[in-house]
C-alpha cells in the first residue's frame, strides 16, 4: 500500500482528538447557577437579540413600524437581531451563549431556565416591571421558585388563515384542515414543528371527547397515537410545512396555499401585499403562545439587555409591537398608547376568562401536566420522534 | 533522481511547506468528522436538550430500526441517482456540442453559460425556481395553453431544481474530456473501418467515463447532502438532510448519528467508482 503512512497518521491524530473530545466532555449540565443582577450599569454599545419575527422592527419591513432605531439612539446599544421561526431554534440559539436576551414562548422559557442557558431577572432593574398585567407576573412557564426569569411581552393565539376568494364557507372550525382537508387537497398548510401536534390534540378534544384529552401538552401514548393518525392523515392534503413566515406569506399570496395555522402577523403582512387572506380564531378556541424577554446567563451585554428589556415592554413601545404583531400587549398602560383605541379590547388584553380557550404553549413532559397521576405522559422527545414520523 | 539526494536540506523543506495543509485535512477536516462520528454515541436529556456524555448504541440502533429513516434515506438516495442520471444526460449533448461543433466565438459564449448561473447565489436561484414553479408561476402559465398543469412543489421540483443547480459540476469536467480527445484518435479510428458507433464506444466512451464518473461524484454527493432546496420547493417532502436539520436543534447526536447515513453512502459510491477505474486518472 503506496499510501501506508498518511493513513497512519490520519487515524492516530484522529484517536487524539477523540481522547481530548472525551476528556472535555466532563462538564456536565449544571442548572441554573447564574444568579440576577444587582444593578444596570453604562450600556456595552450593543446587544445580541433572538427574536419572533415582528418582535425588534428597524422599519425595514414597514418603515412606520421602528422601535430598534430610537432604542440605539436613546441608550447607545447597538441592537443585532436574529429571528427564530420555532422554539426549538431559540433553545439550540441560545445554548450557543452568543446571545445577551431572547423572546422565548412558554414551550421554550422551562427548557432554557432548566438547562441553566438563562438567568433570573431582577424586576426592580425594570421599573415598566411594574404595569405588566398582573395575571402574566409568577406564572408557571415564566418563574421558578419564586423568581422572574424574563418580563413577560404579550400573548396571543394560532389563528386560521384562508383565502377569501378560495375557500367558502368561510370556516370557523379547525375541521377545515383536519377532517374537511380533502376539500383543499395540495393547498393546505400546516406548522413545522413537533409543539403543532398540540393543535391536531385540540381538535381531537372537542371532537372526540372518548379520548379523554384535558390539555393538548398532557397527553399519554393513546392520545398521542390518536394525535399523530389525524396528522398524518392530513398530511396527505398538505401542500407544504411552514416555519419561515416569509414562505407562508409567498404561498398565501400565491394562492399555493389557501388554508392553514397561522400568526395575526403573517396575516397583516399578506393583507398589506394585497393577498385576499382573512385570519379566524376557530370555535374550539386554540393553541397560543406567551412570550417572555429572558436574559442569558452567559449574556457579554447584560446592561444593555436590561435597557432593551425595560424598552421593549414600556407602555408605547410594547403597543407598537402588539399592534404590529397582533398580539395583547403585557403592559397595561400600552392599551392607551395604541393607534387603534379598541386593540386591547380586540385582542382581550385582560380577559383571563378568553385566554383559558387559548392553550399556551408549553414544553409536554412525562409528568402529566393535567394533574393525572395514574399514567406517564408523552414528553417532547417523543413528540420530535412522532413529528419526524409524521412528515414520513 | 529525487530532489533529496541533491540536497539534504530540501526533504525538511518539503516537509516544512506540506506541514501546514496536511495538518489542516487532519485537524480540520478528518479531526471534525471523528467528533461527529463520537458525539453519535452520545445522548440528549429530553428535556433540555443538553448532551449527556454518557456512551450507547442507542441512536444507530434506531435509525436502523425505525422504518421512517429508511423511507428518508432511500428517497434520498433515488432523488441524487435520478438527479445524476439526468444531469449525465443533459450535460453529454451539451458538452459534446461544445467541444466539437461550436468555434469561437460560440464556444466561449457557451462556457460562459454554463459558468455564470455558478457566480450567483445558491438561494437565490432556489427561490427564482420557487417563483416559476408556484401556482402563478411561470411554469404553469407556459403549460396552461397546452391543457397541462406544473409539477408544484414536492419530489419533482426538487429533482428539476438540483438538476438545475448541479448541472454546470457535471458539463465542466465532460467537456475537458472531451477537447482533450485528439482528432487524429477518430481519424485513425475511421481509418481503420470503424463506424460511429464502435469509434463512439470504443474510442470515445473510454476517454469520457472518467470524467462521467467524477462529474457524477459532485452531483451525487451535493445532491445526497442538500436540504435548502427541499425547504424552499420541496413542498411536504423531507431528505436526510432535512431530519439532520431539525434533528440538530433538539437531539444532536442522533442528528450526528443520521449524517453518518450519507457519509457511508457517499463512500459506498466512491469505492464504487474506483473500481471502475474512474480514479486512476485523477
Amino acid at each position: 500500500m503506496r499510501n501506508a503512512n498518511p493513513w497512519q497518521a490520519a487515524v492516530a491524530a484522529g484517536v487524539l482528538l477523540l481522547a481530548v473530545a472525551c476528556g472535555s466532555g466532563g462538564g456536565g449540565t449544571g442548572g441554573g447557577g447564574a444568579a440576577e443582577r444587582k444593578s444596570v450599569g453604562k450600556g456595552e454599545g450593543r446587544v445580541d437579540l433572538i427574536a419572533w419575527a415582528g418582535y425588534a422592527e428597524d422599519g425595514s419591513n414597514d418603515p412606520r413600524a421602528d422601535w430598534v432605531h430610537p432604542f440605539e439612539k436613546q441608550t447607545g446599544c447597538k441592537v443585532n437581531t436574529k429571528i427564530a421561526g420555532t422554539s426549538d431554534e431559540m433553545v439550540s440559539l441560545m445554548k450557543t451563549g452568543q446571545y445577551d436576551t431572547v423572546s422565548a414562548s412558554g414551550d421554550a422559557t422551562l427548557r432554557l431556565i432548566a438547562a441553566g442557558d438563562v438567568a433570573p431577572v431582577n424586576t426592580r432593574l425594570v421599573p415598566n416591571y411594574r404595569d405588566i398585567f398582573s395575571g402574566l407576573k409568577m406564572r408557571p412557564f415564566n418563574s421558578k421558585n419564586g423568581k422572574m426569569y424574563g418580563i413577560p411581552h404579550g400573548r396571543g393565539a394560532n389563528l386560521l388563515m384562508y383565502r377569501t376568494d378560495k375557500v367558502s364557507p368561510a370556516p370557523d372550525s379547525w375541521k377545515a384542515v383536519f377532517d374537511g382537508a380533502p376539500k383543499y387537497s395540495g393547498k393546505v398548510t400546516a406548522y413545522d414543528s413537533p409543539i403543532y401536534i398540540a393543535d391536531a390534540a385540540l381538535y381531537l378534544m372537542k371532537t372526540r371527547p372518548a379520548l379523554g384529552i384535558k390539555d393538548p401538552y398532557a397527553l399519554d401514548r393513546t392520545q398521542l397515537d390518536a394525535a399523530v393518525a389525524l396528522l398524518k392523515k392530513q398530511r396527505q392534503y398538505v401542500g407544504e410545512y411552514w416555519s419561515d413566515y416569509q414562505k407562508e406569506v409567498t404561498a398565501f399570496k400565491g394562492g399555493d396555499s389557501v388554508i392553514g395555522t397561522t400568526w395575526q402577523v403573517i396575516a397583516n403582512t399578506a393583507t398589506a401585499q394585497k393577498a385576499p387572506v382573512k385570519a379566524v380564531l376557530p370555535k374550539e378556541g386554540a393553541t397560543g403562545w406567551s412570550d417572555t424577554w429572558m436574559v442569558s446567563a452567559k449574556a457579554a451585554h447584560p446592561n444593555c439587555a436590561y435597557k432593551w428589556l425595560n424598552w421593549i415592554v414600556s407602555p408605547k413601545v410594547n403597543a407598537q409591537v402588539a399592534e404590529f404583531f397582533g398580539e395583547a400587549p403585557a403592559n397595561a398602560k400600552a392599551c392607551r398608547e395604541t393607534a387603534d383605541p379598541h386593540h386591547c379590547a380586540v385582542y382581550h388584553a385582560d380577559d383571563e376568562a378568553y385566554y383559558r380557550r387559548v392553550h399556551f404553549w408549553t414544553t409536554p413532559v412525562p409528568q402529566c401536566l393535567d394533574g393525572r397521576k395514574n399514567v406517564t405522559c408523552t414528553d417532547y422527545a417523543q413528540w420530535t420522534r412522532a413529528w419526524t414520523e409524521i412528515k414520513g | 533522481m529525487s530532489v533529496t539526494e541533491r540536497e539534504p536540506g530540501a526533504r525538511a523543506r518539503l516537509a516544512a511547506l506540506l506541514a501546514p495543509p496536511l495538518l489542516w485535512l487532519i485537524l480540520a477536516y478528518l479531526g471534525s468528522l471523528a467528533v461527529l462520528l463520537l458525539s453519535a454515541f452520545w445522548t440528549t436529556d429530553p428535556f433540555t436538550s443538553d448532551v449527556v456524555h454518557s456512551f450507547t448504541a442507542d441512536n444507530f440502533r434506531e435509525i436502523l430500526t425505525d422504518p421512517v429513516y429508511r423511507t428518508v434515506a432511500l428517497r434520498t438516495l433515488g432523488i441524487a441517482v435520478v438527479v445524476t442520471l439526468l444531469d449525465a444526460l443533459l450535460a453529454l449533448p451539451m458538452a459534446f456540442f461544445m467541444a466539437w461543433v461550436a468555434t469561437g466565438r460560440l464556444r466561449r459564449a457557451l462556457l460562459v453559460a454554463v459558468l455564470t448561473p455558478l457566480w450567483a447565489g445558491y438561494l437565490v436561484k432556489a427561490y427564482a425556481w420557487r417563483v416559476m414553479l408556484g401556482e402563478h408561476g411561470i411554469v404553469n402559465a407556459v403549460l396552461a395553453p397546452l391543457g397541462l398543469h406544473g409539477p408544484g412543489y414536492g419530489t419533482t421540483a426538487v429533482v428539476i431544481v438540483l438538476a438545475y443547480l448541479w448541472l454546470p459540476y457535471m458539463i465542466l469536467p465532460l467537456h475537458a474530456a472531451l477537447e482533450r480527445l485528439p482528432a487524429h484518435h477518430l481519424e485513425a479510428s475511421a481509418d481503420l473501418g470503424a463506424g460511429t458507433l464502435r469509434t463512439l464506444r470504443s474510442v470515445v466512451a473510454p476517454a469520457v467515463r472518467p470524467a462521467l464518473l467524477a462529474g457524477s461524484v459532485f452531483t451525487f454527493s451535493l445532491s445526497l447532502g442538500d436540504y435548502l432546496t427541499v425547504q424552499i420547493v420541496g413542498g411536504r417532502t423531507q431528505l436526510l438532510g432535512n431530519v439532520i436539520a431539525s434533528q440538530v436543534t433538539l437531539d444532536l447526536p442522533l442528528a450526528a448519528a443520521l449524517s453518518a447515513v450519507p457519509v457511508v453512502l457517499v463512500v459506498c459510491y466512491l469505492a464504487a467508482v474506483r473500481r471502475a477505474g474512474a480514479l486512476d486518472s485523477l
